[in-house]
């Protein structure tokens, strides 16, 4: 075994998690490697060019939750991270009119009031509510879970902690809290709303990466979570990122090599090798071994436990919570090449190069932001009934964006690239993924959007479908599911990934879980990484 | 009516413009913002191609035998090492080298100079040519512009441009023609990212705009308005007269005056030149002596903001555009000088500010990019609060790109 060979740390997995541990490692001085089984970094978090001249960030899209502290620590706009305004939601409804959010409040409440002067009322009241518990519960994101039944000091602390916090919200906060904390996401917002687009709309972001519907009780937590990144006031580092995911990757990766960070690709890890009940390196594909001092899995929960170690090595209930945790994947991405735009019938685009209104829709204000095919609660619970019984939705709801629009070196000059994601396109899809099925959830999206665009079809230059299969196979993410493990109350804080065990450390010494699958859980956050690497740095080593 | 005038991009310009944000500029209306949140236009600055009316820039042209004598005399730049094509920003002072205005260059022609300035300068400039073969023009009403700026520029002008654009350097223009219209291109802006300046007959001035807004729109272009500009030029280190100096012909008392060299302009000032400048003695006593005061950057710390404002519960509040107003920078309880303009970056993720301290304050160790550690005055609900800051190099943005 040379030296070279062996390292403070190995980092199992280069997706944006394992590279913000690496980098804040290198950044505390230690010697890291980072395996990546593929030949690019980012993991889910990728930009490639499936079409040439196309650029696509293949599975996740928009950055929200990237959290400002690791932004700020490894000087991410020095390394190119640029996160440009997505600055309107549009949705069409199914009587032709549409609704939209705007990125300036007095438009979107002027909007709003043209379908309900109530709801434009609400709408205010409600983000405030929205925004003071996101705030509430926000320095839980950055709380090493404590482990509620333990009586060690530094859990009691942690639990002192987080009743201070409760304890410092007022009694209307809290009740908000406990309410977000159990209600369905339908439930919340029919207090509030009565425009079933509004309502619709914002009850999508209750489901994202779950395998629930809008009426499951827990889903209003999801919309909380989706809230956390409005907070961070004129920091906000929500939109999305030049040269999209793989922008945000590429300046993590940039940063942690600038730190020192070796990084090698299509290596891919066996095992974790254990020595005296520790872990010692790892075992690649090819026989190479490498040592270390510690090793932490970026990957997600199941593979992190059952595939990349021995079960003796861990005990048996803490092996059967990870069996046991819900990894379904319930969405899939269309990812579309356009040699125009599609026009919306609902607020068509007249090009008009003299006012600003350029070719092709270039300018064509809907276009620039989001278009959110949601017009109800009712759709997409219809939507979530199609998949519970293991079918892909026949009408999905569909988050699409135009990342050509916002970052113009996305595609070829006047041409287009769409981002559709989709949801639901069940893992478990009765009979299994296969061409076939990939090319059924690619017409449910074509055909969900020419009622809206009837001109979609004849803007089409080449499409790619990804199933919560494709995720699996090509990000390596079991399950396929986005956040690496749904965001249900029993699958968060101290019970990520596992009771007793969500503090980064796992039973095996000397071996951590930085990834979505830990706290504070998924989406292009980088928290998991980052608080892994300082509790990996905490123990010494 | 006592109306303000408008540019030749006025028929566009005020169809676009959503807000109503217009602001005065030498006299003429010009766009605030096109869209009522400044962050599409700031980013198209530094993403795509930001098309921005400059017209009210006031611009002489200076012709004869005696131009670059004139030039030479007044600024403090070595006009006689200037090529025809070549453009040099500079500055230029009274006697006692303290700073009138500043502006740019141009050598059209070896005996035609075009200069832009900020404020009206022909009566400074004539009683400098006294004896001097040379004629003076205005042609601020004349002559239109644009500012091109971006990391896309340069392929939309290929496309538009009869004459290719990039071996076009920086601080260098060209005569050009855009669909069919005669332009001078130069490779100049106020963003510190690449950019032109286009300069155009007022007569051609919508032809151009719609040929660069019809191409440019496969390209990300976006009309800018100069709130946008103020914040990128604040990122470029950029400084404004009026805002972050006071010219020497309108300050009320001494101390509002500043030097070249205590604006950080020491390259522009050429004590080698031949010959006799305005200012020349001043400047070389505090050349030779140092400088009382010096603008620099502040890179204000955010989790020390997050602290001040977490004292009243809130998170850190930010304006939306570039402030400009005058807040005490402090070293202990001492003030030490003051920030002039500050803005968030949204590209950087810091609030950042041009600031002017005192001598020793103001040093930043040699090869060092971090200096003295410094407090900034920020208001925090209604109480004045201090947020904790460092001195850093000018400018905070510098793109790969800008030069070459």
């Amino acid at each position: 075994m040379t030296s070279s060979n062996t390292y403070d740390a190995i980092i199992i997995g280069g997706g944006h998690n394992g590279l913000v541990a690496a980098a804040y490692l290198a950044r505390a001085g230690k010697k890291v490697v980072v395996l990546e089984r593929r030949p690019i970094v980012g993991g889910a978090a990728v930009t490639e060019e499936i079409f040439p001249g196309y650029k696509f960030t293949e599975f996740s899209y928009v950055v929200s939750l990237l959290r400002p502290e690791i932004i700020r620590d490894l000087e991410l706009p020095k390394h190119g991270l640029k996160i440009l305004p997505l600055p309107s939601t549009f949705t069409p409804m199914e009587n032709g009119d549409y609704l939209a959010a705007w990125d300036d409040h007095d438009l979107t409440r002027r909007e709003l009031y043209r379908h309900s002067p109530k709801d434009a009322e609400a709408y205010d009241e409600y983000a405030r509510v929205m925004a003071r518990a996101a705030k509430a519960i926000k320095p839980i994101i950055n709380l090493i879970p404590p482990d509620p039944s333990s009586m060690s000091i530094r859990d009691l602390m942690g639990l002192l902690k987080v009743g201070q916090y409760a304890a410092g919200l007022s009694e209307k906060e809290l009740y908000a809290v406990a309410k977000l904390a159990t209600q369905s996401s339908a439930d919340l917002l029919e207090e509030w709303f009565e425009t079933d687009a509004l309502k619709g709309t914002k009850a999508a972001s209750g489901i994202i990466g779950t395998f629930l519907g809008p009426r499951s009780p827990g889903t209003a937590y999801v919309l909380l979570h989706h809230y956390m990144g409005e907070i961070d006031g004129a920091f906000r580092a929500w939109g999305f990122a030049k040269n999209g995911s793989g922008g945000v990757s590429g300046s993590i990766f940039n940063a942690a090599q600038a730190l020192g960070v070796e990084i090698r690709l299509n290596a891919n890890v066996k095992q974790v090798k254990v020595k005296g009940g520790r872990a010692v390196g790892v075992v690649l594909e090819n026989g190479d071994e490498i040592d270390s001092k510690v090793v932490m899995s970026a990957a997600d929960p199941k593979r992190t436990f059952l595939q990349f170690v021995e079960q003796k090595h861990l005990p048996d209930d803490f092996v059967t919570s990870i069996q046991n945790f819900r990894t379904r994947g319930s969405s899939g991405k269309v990812n579309i090449a356009l040699s125009k735009l599609p026009n919306f019938t609902a607020l068509p685009y007249t090009g008009n190069p003299a006012t600003g209104a350029g070719r092709g829709g270039a300018n064509s204000v809907l276009h620039r932001g989001a278009v959110s095919i949601s017009p109800s609660i009712d759709y997409i619970e219809r939507a979530y009934d199609d998949a519970k019984y293991g079918q892909i939705s026949k009408r999905p709801y569909i988050d699409m964006i135009f990342p050509s629009m916002i970052d113009p070196d996305m595609a070829p000059p006047g041409h287009h690239v769409m981002s559709c994601f989709v949801q639901y396109a069940p893992y478990d899809v009765e009979g299994g993924w296969d061409d076939a099925k990939r090319d059924q959830l690619g017409e449910a999206v074509i055909a969900t959007i020419e009622e809206y665009a009837p001109n979609i079809r004849e803007c089409i230059v080449g499409m790619q479908v990804i199933s919560p299969k494709d995720i699996e196979r090509i990000a390596g993410i079991t399950g396929g599911n986005i956040f690496h493990g749904e965001l249900l109350l029993h699958q968060i804080f101290f019970l990520r990934p596992a009771p007793q065990w969500a503090d980064f450390r796992t039973p095996l010494k000397g071996y951590y879980f930085g990834a979505s699958g830990a706290h504070p859980g998924g989406g292009v956050m980088g928290a998991p990484g980052m608080l892994a690497a300082k509790e990996i740095l905490k123990d010494g080593f | 009516m006592l109306n303000l005038k408008t540019t030749p991009f006025h028929k566009r310009t005020s169809a676009l413009c959503q807000p109503q944000n217009w602001r005065k500029w030498a006299g003429y209306f010009v766009v605030g913002s096109y869209e009522h949140v400044l962050d599409r236009e700031y980013w198209a600055i530094r993403n795509s191609a930001a098309l921005i009316d400059v017209t009210p820039l006031i611009k002489y042209v200076i012709q004869g035998k005696d131009a670059a004598a004139l030039l030479h005399r007044v600024t403090t730049r070595d006009i006689h090492k200037m090529k025809v094509g070549q453009v040099a920003y500079t500055g230029w002072c009274d006697e006692e080298g303290k700073m009138i205005d500043d502006g740019t260059i141009s050598r059209l022609e070896d005996l035609t100079f075009r200069l832009t300035a900020a404020e009206p300068n022909l009566r400074w400039l004539t009683m400098n040519a006294v004896g001097m073969d040379v004629s003076i023009t205005e042609v601020t009403g004349d002559v239109a512009a644009l500012s091109f700026q971006g990391p896309n520029t340069r392929k939309v002008l290929n496309r538009v441009a009869e004459k290719q654009v990039d071996e076009l350097k920086y601080f260098r223009l060209m005569t050009n023609k855009i669909n069919g219209v005669e332009v001078t291109i130069s490779r100049t802006g106020y963003t510190g990212d690449l950019g032109y300046e286009i300069w155009m007959d007022n007569k051609d001035a919508l032809k151009v705009w719609d040929t660069l807004m019809e191409v440019g729109s496969d390209y990300g272009i976006t009309p800018v308005g100069i709130l946008a500009m103020d914040m990128a030029r604040v990122e470029a280190g950029l400084f404004m007269l009026d805002v972050d100096y006071t010219s020497a012909s309108h300050a009320w008392i001494e101390s509002q005056k500043s030097s070249p060299f205590e604006l950080g302009l020491d390259w522009t000032v050429a004590l080698d030149k031949k010959g006799y400048f305005v200012g020349r003695r001043a400047l070389e006593k505090e050349k030779r002596e140092g400088s009382a005061w010096r603008m620099v950057g502040l890179a204000v710390d955010w989790v020390g903001m997050e602290k001040i404002f977490g004292m009243v519960g809130l998170p850190p509040q930010i304006p939306g555009s570039a402030v400009r107003a005058s807040l005490p920078v402090m070293v202990g309880n001492v003030q030490v000088g003051y920030a002039s303009t500050s803005t968030w970056s949204p590209l950087l993720k810091t609030y950042i500010a041009l600031a002017h301290l005192q001598r020793p304050y103001y040093e930043i160790p040699a090869g060092g990019e971090i200096g003295t550690d410094v407090r900034m005055e920020i208001t925090v609900e209604h109480h004045r609060q201090y947020a904790p800051a460092k001195v850093v190099n000018l400018p905070f943005y510098e793109p790969e790109w800008k030069k070459k």
